[in-house]
């Protein structure tokens, strides 16, 4: 093997952009053993571990990568899965350059070092090699524990409890387990095949999963510890409502939440109507309005489904974008356009209830606000219209209160969240709760990281 | 569990399905509904809980044949079992003691209508119903809606059954004739155009006005925005805030719109459903 290159990362090989721009497999390739090997050949194996402080679950990076040089690539795997249930997904989706990444010393003069391609690497070999190994169980204690929804917190607090013996049931609102994993986050940054082994891995573990089961409208709360008989209760239903923005002509056909156009595309498959039976609209000019991860998901994946012009129309510069900056860049490899400093004033109909313009109006940036951005306001007397036939609106969420609604004695935050401490104890008895109903929408892995709070405090609780 | 225990098809294109649900029938109220699945690659599709039975464990479906979704539901037999099977969803009917009430049934809103009148009744309501249907043939259900009315009138398009002419008329009628004012409430569910033109008789009268809409769906939970109405101005999820509103603050020409934004698709779904199931 030639010399350690300790300024640079190894490439990972990823898909054309004009190819990719219309197919929704994977964008990035993954590794050869060689190029991981070559990668993790560039770790420095600190004392300190700053990459480890780094991680919201403090995944022991440096000896993964080690063994990642050794060779020991399923080694390498399971050494991850020590305090991460599911790194071929964070592999794929964590934010590492805020995360472990921002921390690696190597980053403080050349190029960190690439964890979560690594990390992606050896959760890919140990399955597509069939190395998964379940592993010890504790003997069953008799207790049982119910999880409500199948994102990633929930998983978590799954795994974690079944291997200490707790009869654990996860009750799942939708026909596919996963949660945003399977309903949000799309196809080409995250293949369904990959959240559904990772499922499959917890089922042969003895985890029950019950589909089409809405908490707080099917079962209660109270009516799964009174009668039916779990000792303790995990809340991970994610944030899951909508915002418009509530100007003129959002009822139009043709204007999305981002969460009915993902939804339809991932969960209901639209993007291969009409062989699955859910239609979505196809627009051939497309406006994306906002500017973080769910409006780029949104962007590429109304390119993927043949969009010609597609805009980000954001109301701040691109400084203040607040998606990743790989998520900004691979969309600019296909072609999406970022209209910034622009912000929509009303849609309108083309007489048969389709949208087919929109108003905008021109910002700049003046005085900076609360967050520290620099808000943008109006220039007076400039706006523009954009001829467009699909609107995807992806400015946001809250908190859905179905469940919420329905579960007395549970405080809720001002804004309908759940309150609950570090360790997710809410303020209902033998109720946990930890994911984005909690802190609002985050990440993957902070949902992990409350899910494995929560499991070592409910079995505290429970053992105790 | 949600396998079907029987299915019969009532009149031409509209079927009967009995499942066997016990979880959801021990909780469903009048009001509400299901989504179901035909199979792996279906859509979820919004239906009505039209009855059940808490004692048997089973809810009643009524199911009209319009595209490729209802088709497929259509073609699962007694013994077949859903891809999935959710409920009950949206809130419950109001059941209040409103003096009498005025019930008007189009087409396969006789399905949601039965149960709320029933709840109704037993809570001491004079309950009138008007059940219309374009002719004699496609009237169902009419021994289970006189079983719940005190006074039962029926329309049809073309005078097969009962009294020629929509329901609007007898509900004109009615309510024209109420001098005491003693018709407290109208529920209006059927087609939207239906609901939309009793809306608009109602309204000179200033009698509450209740129809249950029926948006297009996905979820059924209030996670994505795809059922939103505007009513009285403000944007509503029918899933959960719903799917019954005041008919006189439904803005009915978005919501009109909104129910054909899939038309060009769901031809194109429809034919080459067609195809299929014709070679297979
Ligand atoms: C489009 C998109 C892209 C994203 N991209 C990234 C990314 O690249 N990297 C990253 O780290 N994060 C990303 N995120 C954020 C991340 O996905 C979330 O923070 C994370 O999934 C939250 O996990 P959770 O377990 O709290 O809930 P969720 O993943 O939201 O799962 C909640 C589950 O609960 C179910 N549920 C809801 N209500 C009920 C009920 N009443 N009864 C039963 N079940 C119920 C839901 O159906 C769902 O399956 C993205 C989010 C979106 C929307
Ligand atoms: C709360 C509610 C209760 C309902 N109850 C019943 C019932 O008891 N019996 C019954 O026969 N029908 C009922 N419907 C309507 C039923 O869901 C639609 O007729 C069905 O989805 C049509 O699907 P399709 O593929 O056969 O027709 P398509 O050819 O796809 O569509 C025909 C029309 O049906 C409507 N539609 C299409 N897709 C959906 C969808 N995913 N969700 C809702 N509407 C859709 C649209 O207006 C469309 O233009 C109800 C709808 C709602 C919202
Ligand atoms: S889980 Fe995420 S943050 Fe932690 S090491 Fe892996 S990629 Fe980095
Ligand atoms: S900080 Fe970087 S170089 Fe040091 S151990 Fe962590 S990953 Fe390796
Ligand atoms: S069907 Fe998705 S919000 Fe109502």
């Amino acid at each position: 093997m030639s010399a350690v290159n300790r300024q640079q990362r190894t490439p990972m090989p990823e898909q054309d952009p004009a190819t990719r721009a219309r197919n929704f497999e994977e964008v990035p390739l993954g590794y050869t053993p060689e190029q991981a090997q070559q990668e993790a050949a560039r770790c420095l194996n600190c004392k300190k571990r700053e990459c480890v402080a780094g991680c919201p679950v403090e995944v022991d990076i440096p000896a993964f990568v080690h063994l990642i040089a050794e060779s020991e690539f399923a080694a390498a795997a399971r050494k991850i899965k020590e305090t991460n249930a599911l790194p071929a997904v964070c592999g794929r989706v964590c934010p590492q350059e805020s995360q472990c990444e921002s921390k690696c010393v190597l980053g403080k003069k050349w190029e960190p070092l690439a964890i979560g391609r690594l990390e992606r690497f050896a959760a890919d070999y140990e399955r597509m090699n069939n190395l998964v190994e379940l592993p010890e169980k504790q003997p069953p204690n008799g207790k049982k524990v119910a999880i409500i929804g199948a994102g990633p917190s929930g998983l978590t607090v799954a795994g974690d409890l079944i291997l200490l013996g707790y009869g654990v049931t996860i009750f799942e609102a939708f026909h596919r387990p996963g949660g945003v994993l399977m309903y949000g986050i799309p196809e080409f940054r995250l293949p369904k095949a990959i959240v559904e082994s990772e499922v499959d891995y917890l089922r042969q573990l003895g985890v029950r999963i019950e589909l089409n089961q809405v908490i707080g409208r099917s079962i209660t709360i109270d009516e799964l510890t009174e009668d039916l008989g779990f000792d303790a209760v995990f809340v991970g239903v994610g944030a899951g409502l909508p915002y418009f923005l509530g100007i003129e002509g959002e009822q139009l056909g043709g204007v999305y939440a981002a969460n009915e156009y993902l939804t339809r595309t991932n969960l209901m498959r639209a993007y291969r109507f009409p062989e699955y039976d859910t239609p979505i609209v196809k627009g051939r000019t497309v406006c994306v309005l906002g500017g973080g991860n769910v409006a780029m998901d949104a962007a590429r994946t109304a390119r993927r489904l043949g969009a010609e012009h597609v805009y980000i129309v954001y109301r701040r510069s691109k400084a203040e974008l607040p998606a990743r900056a790989e998520e900004v860049h691979h969309a600019e490899e296909e072609g999406i356009i970022f209209k910034l400093l622009a912000a929509p004033l009303a849609f309108e109909g083309n007489g048969d209830g389709m949208v087919q313009r929109m108003r905008c109006q021109e910002m700049e940036l003046g005085e900076p606000d609360d967050s520290g951005r620099r808000r943008p306001v109006p220039k007076a007397g400039c706006e523009f219209t954009i001829e467009t036939d699909l609107v995807i609106v992806a400015i946001g969420g809250g908190a859905n209160p179905l469940l919420t609604k329905s579960t007395p004695g549970m405080e809720l935050n001002r804004r309908g969240y759940i309150v609950a401490d570090d360790a997710g104890k809410t303020s209902k008895p033998r109720v946990w709760a930890g994911g984005d109903i909690v802190t609002g929408s985050a990440t993957v892995i902070e949902a992990m990281g409350a899910g494995r709070r929560a499991a070592r405090a409910i079995h505290e609780c429970l053992s105790g | 569990m949600s396998r079907i225990v029987n299915k019969t098809e009532l009149v031409p294109n509209i079927h009967e399905m009995l499942v066997e649900a016990p979880q959801i029938a021990a909780k469903a109220l009048p009001g509400q509904f299901v989504v179901v699945m035909a199979d792996e690659t279906g859509e979820r599709v919004p239906l009505t809980i039209a009855d059940f039975d808490r004692d048997q464990g089973t809810i009643t479906l009524i199911l009209m044949v319009v595209g490729t979704s209802s088709r497929k539901l259509a073609r699962l037999r007694a013994g077949d079992a859903f891809h999935a099977l959710l409920g009950p969803l949206g809130h419950p009917s109001e059941i209040e003691d409103y003096g009498s009430i005025i019930m008007v049934a189009g087409g396969v809103g006789t399905a949601p209508i039965y149960p709320i009148a029933r709840a109704l009744r037993d809570k001491g309501n004079r309950v009138i119903t008007i059940q219309g249907a374009r002719n004699r043939d496609l009237l169902f259900w009419r021994d289970r809606m006189a079983a719940v009315s005190d006074e039962h009138i029926i329309t049809t398009d073309d005078g097969s059954a009962g009294r020629k002419g929509l329901v609007t008329e007898p509900l004109r009628e009615r309510l024209a004739a109420d001098n005491g004012k003693t018709i407290g409430c109208v529920y209006a569910i059927g087609p939207t155009i239906m609901m939309k033109c009793c809306s608009d008789t109602t309204r000179p009268f200033d009698v509450r006005t209740i129809v249950s809409l029926n948006t297009i769906m996905v979820d059924g939970t209030g996670m994505c925005g795809g059922c939103r109405v505007e009513i009285g101005g403000e944007t509503r999820f029918t899933c959960v805030d719903g799917p019954e509103f005041d008919g006189h603050l439904v803005n009915w020409s978005t919501m009109m719109a909104r129910q054909r934004i899939y038309h060009t698709s769901e031809q194109c779904s429809l034919t080459r459903y067609l195809d299929e199931v014709s070679t297979s």
